[in-house]
């Protein structure tokens, strides 16, 4: 077995820290690098972690409460990875990645692992090797992996690709009703986190967000609206059942084995899609030299030259 | 041609104005021909030799023109905006006469190792001249740990004295007499601990509360914004400080509060405009914070003291001064209605800019410290530390403070500003970056009230990331020698300051200290500690109790400082810095 | 592409003044590197893990108070402990250049006094991870 598949099998600090480098570092597209292989070996290792994605707005509490559910968790006994995600900069590709700040109580519980991941230009609210790091945390041992996205207010779709339960915070006086609608956070969401609930306005979106789960077609699971106040852990106990809720119907029921096909199927046609796209480039390269001045003279057409190209492969 | 002599005098005469131009005096007709004259002049003189930059700017980065003169004051009525000192809105000074009657309070801030350390340094100090005692604590004192706390390891007396209980307190006042100095304390989280102790001294000296002077910094907002010694999240913290408030005006009348705290705002790289605007802003947050207790500002507002920067542009840092006090005694009379007058001045100490202060050639800081003292007396602060030129390196020696202290003595006895009341009133220049500053802050204000205040503004990390953007400008600035540094980025030299002579705080000072404490606690009453301790905890969670005739209690009996905050720590819990990079 | 940098940045203890370490951060940050900022009052242990667990290059720690030998001497051992001697540590703040001689002995790789431009930080480190790898 090699040596650090053998590390992250084993929960080996820096074992994990380095898998998780080596999949950022190594973009998956010509799989034949180590991180491919590497993720090969690790993915029958994975499967029995819980992925939970935290997502909302800028200042909506996402770390706090990321904090806190560490903290629920660890009192349970359960090992807890956490991957928090950063915007990087589109301009330097540098990133300041601070979200550990409010989580640094528990980084040195052995149990606790927390790793802070920059987009490096990826959109959607987590970076390129989110969904690899978490498997790697599970293969590790982690009994419940959280990925906090960005939350920069773009619409974050990819945390449901990624995530077994989705939580998505809303807090008073954001517009967040609104805000809601336009991201079509409707869909992603398992469980609403109506998050200082102590301010003004916090019942208001709750019925609001009740309210608009009335439009939801598939009625399988209605996601649960909870409120909480992060900075004293009010409603944590409650979130963390409304997430074992979920996870129970997920696993037990029809509908829920139904949405985890689902999920399987977008993940292999993402990676496929991925791993085609870096073969585009190089399979039209192979081409490009004979064809090019013949498209130029209008001797032949690029409808042609996929179709030939395709017939060849 | 007429000869320079013969020009002042027609001058003197007529009252004209007269143009220069090609080394010939003419004539112009009225102030306008003679600025179109002047501008003319200037563009072919700038064509011929181009200005070192394109655009000058003051330190605080408010752009500067090449010449003020009477249309740029032209809005400034001079009863409203400037006044006589003493009169409302204080533009030129809080007193009729300034220092021509008593020279500024001049205190010198010190503290390191133990009380006996400090103790010999503050005898020291008092007798070289300096008027009031400055209290510089160390960070586990700062941030209410014991010296045996973990988080207080290798800290311990390295930035101030180590002060873990009322026993400590006693030998660093030892034979001051409490009656005759005035004493400041840099103290925020725990002020209210502190200040019981001195309390508790004067009391063993047989010093009436009443009869104590002196200032307790107890400025918690600009913690969480600029300096970081916080404990307590800022709901806890408010009530602590209205708490002081209350308590001081009952029993500590003479007391100052509050040092409302712009110093640290501007070491943290602010401008000076917002220096002015966020200190303020925090000035504001508490007079609202006392006001629901039902504290009256006519009267709290009296004690309410302020802090600034003495930074190293002397026209902008005096123009910020004039700035500060006039903005501060509107917002007091009309936002607030505040008609006593002596509530609505804002009289400050001010310290010299640290962060100016260069570990390259560090003799070029007494200059540097010097300028910076001048624009504080420039623009009439109540008290003056003036920082020593070893500080970039390490804490300062004796030698060091005692020119630290004789740069203020020069200033006060021999320079001669201090012989008429607000000398740079009236100068174009001043009076334009006067209401400059003042513009440029209430701007500032006006937005943090729309955000719903100060504390939503903290929560929100707003004035957190003015500063530190400007701080991160300033940094570009030197980098691309936009600004010049004396001895870091231009004229540098080759010289080691491996060898000076540095104050040195070693680690057996923690161990000395440990072991009084220890010899402390096995020595006290343990059971009235207890009982006390529970007290605090009882008051912590009745919100409309004071909690300082518990402290007072508590302190009294010898329970420490880590004690008191560890109580209170447990009931209001911890704050959590709010990080926008 | 080179692999990306990844510097810790951290304020040990309870000295509060952080605005190099903010300055540094920023700068690292507009050199192109990731920068995990853990804030202020870290204890080493903290410190030492939040290093491994981000699997960084570096560790930059920012000491204004004075205690730039107890902090540096418990992190450098502390990594040791853990096996993590590789990651580097460097540091900046009020230290005296007649100290760092002895932070450099005690396995610093170095240390920036007050007033050394941010370029210089950059540069160092970029180096100083290139031959470590």
């Amino acid at each position: 077995m090699p040596e650090l598949l053998k590390k992250v099998l084993n929960g080996d600090v820096r074992g994990i820290a380095r898998a998780i480098s080596m999949i950022e570092d190594q973009i998956i597209k010509t799989g034949t690098s180590e991180a491919e292989t590497l993720m090969q070996d690790i993915y029958p290792h994975t499967g029995k972690a819980w992925v939970i994605g935290v997502t909302g707005s800028p200042g909506a509490g996402k770390s706090t409460l990321t904090d806190k559910l560490i903290e629920q968790y660890r009192a349970e006994g359960k090992k807890v990875g956490v991957i928090a995600i950063d915007p990087s900069s589109p301009f330097s590709g540098g990133a300041i990645l601070a979200d550990r700040i409010r989580m640094q109580r528990h980084t040195d519980d052995p149990h606790v692992y927390i790793r802070s991941m920059g987009t490096r230009g990826s959109l959607g609210g987590v970076s390129n090797g989110t969904r690899e790091a978490a498997l790697i945390l599970d293969a590790s041992g982690k009994d419940v992996v959280i990925i906090e996205t960005v939350g920069v207010g773009q619409s974050e779709v990819e945390i449901m690709k990624i995530a077994d339960t989705v939580c998505v915070i809303l807090v008073p006086g954001l517009g967040d009703d609104i805000q809601i609608m336009k991201a079509g956070i409707m869909e992603i969401a398992d469980v609403f986190v109506v998050n200082k609930a102590d301010k003004e306005g916090a019942d208001k979106v709750a019925r609001e967000t009740r309210a608009m789960l009335d439009l939801l077609k598939d009625k399988s699971w209605i996601p649960p609206v909870v409120l909480t106040i992060a900075e004293d852990g009010s409603g944590l106990p409650e979130l963390v059942s409304k997430i074992e809720l979920h996870k129970k119907f997920m696993n037990d029921t029809k509908a829920g084995l139904l949405r985890i096909e689902k999920r399987t199927n977008t993940e292999v046609e993402t990676l496929l899609l991925s791993r085609l796209s870096g073969r585009v480039e190089q399979l039209w390269g192979t081409y490009k030299s004979d064809k090019i001045k013949d498209l130029l003279l209008r001797k032949t057409n690029p409808y042609a030259v996929v179709e030939e190209i395709i017939t060849n492969l | 041609m007429r000869s320079a002599s013969d020009l002042w005098k027609i001058n003197l005469g007529y009252n004209k104005f007269y143009i220069i131009i090609k080394g010939v005096v003419t004539l112009a007709d009225n102030y306008q021909e003679a600025k179109a004259a002047y501008k003319k002049a200037l563009e072919k003189v700038v064509q011929k030799n181009p200005e070192r930059f394109e655009q000058f700017t003051t330190v605080g980065g408010l752009p500067l023109n090449v010449l003020y003169s009477q249309d740029d004051i032209e809005v400034i009525n001079y009863l409203n905006d400037i006044n006589f000192p003493g009169s409302y809105p204080f533009t030129r000074g809080v007193q009729a006469n300034m220092y021509r009657g008593r020279f500024w309070t001049m205190r010198q801030y010190a503290g390191f190792a133990t009380a006996e350390e400090s103790n010999a340094r503050y005898r020291y100090l008092l007798e070289r001249g300096t008027t009031g005692l400055s209290v510089a604590f160390d960070l586990p004192t700062q941030i209410g740990y014991d010296t045996d706390h973990p988080m207080a390891q290798g800290e311990c007396g390295k930035v101030g004295v180590a002060i873990d209980s009322l026993a400590d307190m006693e030998i660093l006042f030892d034979k001051i007499p409490l009656d005759k100095v005035s004493t400041s304390m840099t103290i925020n989280a725990p002020a209210g601990v502190l200040l019981a102790m001195y309390v508790c001294v004067g009391e063993k000296q047989g010093v009436k509360p009443e009869q104590l002077s002196g200032t307790i910094q107890n400025d918690i907002l600009k913690e969480y914004i600029a300096r970081g010694t916080y404990i307590f999240p800022p709901k806890a913290s408010m009530r602590l400080v209205t708490d002081i408030f209350d308590f001081c005006g009952k029993n500590v009348p003479k007391w100052n509060t509050i040092s409302i705290s712009g110093y640290h705002i501007r070491e943290a790289g602010s401008t000076a405009v917002q220096e002015v605007a966020f200190t303020l802003a925090d000035g504001i947050a508490y007079v609202e914070a006392a006001k629901i207790t039902g504290q009256d500002p006519n009267v709290f507002g009296e004690r309410l003291s302020f802090f600034f920067n003495a930074h190293n542009d002397l026209l902008e840092e005096v123009a910020k001064y004039r700035a500060a006090r006039r903005l501060w005694a509107k917002i007091m009379k009309e936002r607030f209605g505040v008609t006593n007058p002596k509530a609505q001045m804002l009289r400050f100490h001010t310290q010299t800019a640290g962060c100016t202060l260069t570990a390259q050639q560090p003799e070029n800081n007494v200059i540097r410290v010097t300028l910076q003292a001048l624009a504080s007396v420039l623009g009439g602060t109540q008290s003056l530390h003036t920082n020593s030129m070893d500080e970039a390196l390490a804490l300062p020696t004796e030698k060091s403070v005692e020119i630290a202290l004789r740069t203020q003595q020069v200033i006060a006895y021999e320079s001669g500003v201090t012989n008429t009341v607000d000398p740079f009133a009236g100068s174009y220049v001043v009076e334009s970056l006067t209401n400059e500053i003042e513009q440029g802050a209430a701007d500032y204000i006006n937005k943090i009230d729309d955000m719903g205040g100060m504390l939503k503004a903290i929560d929100a990390g707003y004035p957190q990331k003015e500063i530190q953007d400007s701080a991160y400008n300033y940094q570009r600035a030197i980098e691309t020698d936009q600004a010049i540094v004396v001895g870091v980025n231009k004229f540098q030299t080759k010289e080691s300051s491996a060898g000076r002579k540095l104050l040195r705080v070693d680690s057996s000072v923690g161990e000395r200290q440990i072991k009084k404490l220890h010899e402390m606690k096995s020595s006290r009453d343990n059971v009235a500690v207890k009982e006390y301790l529970e007290d605090i905890r009882k008051a912590a969670r009745n919100e409309s109790e004071n909690l300082m005739p518990m402290i007072l209690n508590a302190v009294r009996v010898y329970a420490t400082e880590g004690e008191i905050c560890g109580v209170l720590r447990e009931e209001f819990g911890e704050y959590v810095e709010n990080i926008v990079l | 592409m080179p692999d990306k940098i990844r510097v810790v940045i951290a304020k040990p203890g309870l000295d509060g003044h952080d605005r190099g370490a903010k300055v540094i951060a920023r700068a690292l940050r507009d050199a192109g590197m990731e920068v995990i900022y853990t804030g202020l009052r870290q204890t080493p242990e903290q410190i030492v893990a939040t290093a491994i667990q981000e699997d960084a290059d570096a560790v930059g720690i920012s000491i204004l108070s004075g205690a730039h030998h107890f902090y540096f001497e418990k992190v450098i051992g502390l990594l040791k402990e853990k096996g993590a001697e590789d990651i580097i540590v460097f540091g900046g703040g009020v230290i005296p250049e007649e100290d760092v001689p002895d932070l450099i002995n005690m396995g610093a790789g170095a240390v920036f006094g007050p007033g050394t431009p941010t370029g210089t930080t950059i540069e160092w480190l970029k180096e100083a991870v290139e031959t470590n790898k």
